[in-house]
């Protein structure tokens, strides 16, 4: 389990990307399936970066565990900013034409469609949101 | 990191696309999007060397299609199967042109 803390901030994306694309390395991990996993893992941290903590910055808390074994991953995100569940947003009515979608809602679609599992728990004054995907299937 | 270049022949503009278009990269060709499409009537998209797109690169995607569907016509070209497999989940298959 590796810990990570840091600023939430969207110029931070690339430095967490780049940490967890090395583990899901590491553990083998196909570049299709790493791509897979960081854009699950940017739509997430950018939403923290854009609206945990309206016009301040506050910190993030990011805790990935990689299982080599079972060449699974599940990573936790927590901020302490305003209590907020992304799952409950409502999903982008992807039928629709280019000229009636809307540009909300995309990420997080992304993230429920693209992970195995997808969970949002408030605890401790902190959002806490989980995704976990096996890539060995 | 995007690079991003352009080839204007007449109403043709093909805009290639090598990298990665995350939230980092996505305003560099929203710039281009917004100030490069007056009076093209076919907009091509090469992104065969595009490793990489997340929600803000699709939404980069969609404001070009929206201004084209007004003036004209957009192609997206030889999208790699990650690249593809986002615009499935997302829908966006349907609403571009992907050859």
């Amino acid at each position: 389990m590796k810990k990570i803390e840091l600023q939430a901030t969207l110029e931070n994306t690339t430095e967490l990307l780049s940490i967890i694309e090395k583990e899901l390395e590491e553990a083998g991990c196909s570049m299709k399936e790493q791509m897979k996993i960081s854009v699950a893992v940017e739509e997430i941290f950018v939403n923290i970066a854009n609206y945990a903590y309206g016009d301040s910055v506050g910190n993030a808390e990011i805790d990935i565990d990689v299982d080599n074994d079972k060449k699974s991953i599940v990573i936790l995100f927590k901020d302490c900013g305003t209590p907020y569940n992304p799952l409950e947003h409502e999903d982008p009515d992807t039928t629709l034409s280019a000229d009636e979608r809307e540009i909300g809602g995309l990420g997080i679609l992304i993230v429920k469609k693209s992970m195995d599992e997808v969970s949002y728990q408030y605890k401790d004054g902190k959002n806490i949101l989980t995704i976990s995907y096996t890539w060995s299937k | 990191m995007l690079n991003i270049s352009k080839t204007q022949n007449d109403g043709v503009l093909t805009i290639e696309l090598e990298g990665r278009l995350d939230t980092t990269s996505a305003p560099d060709l929203e710039a281009v999007v917004k100030s490069d499409l007056d009076g093209v009537k076919e907009l091509i998209f090469e992104v065969r060397k595009l490793e990489y797109i997340s929600s803000a690169g699709l939404r980069t995607f969609l404001s070009a299609q929206k201004i084209m569907n007004r003036q004209g016509n957009m192609t997206v070209m030889h999208p790699s199967e990650e690249v593809q497999e986002i615009f499935d989940v997302t829908g966006f298959s349907d609403i571009l042109n992907i050859q």
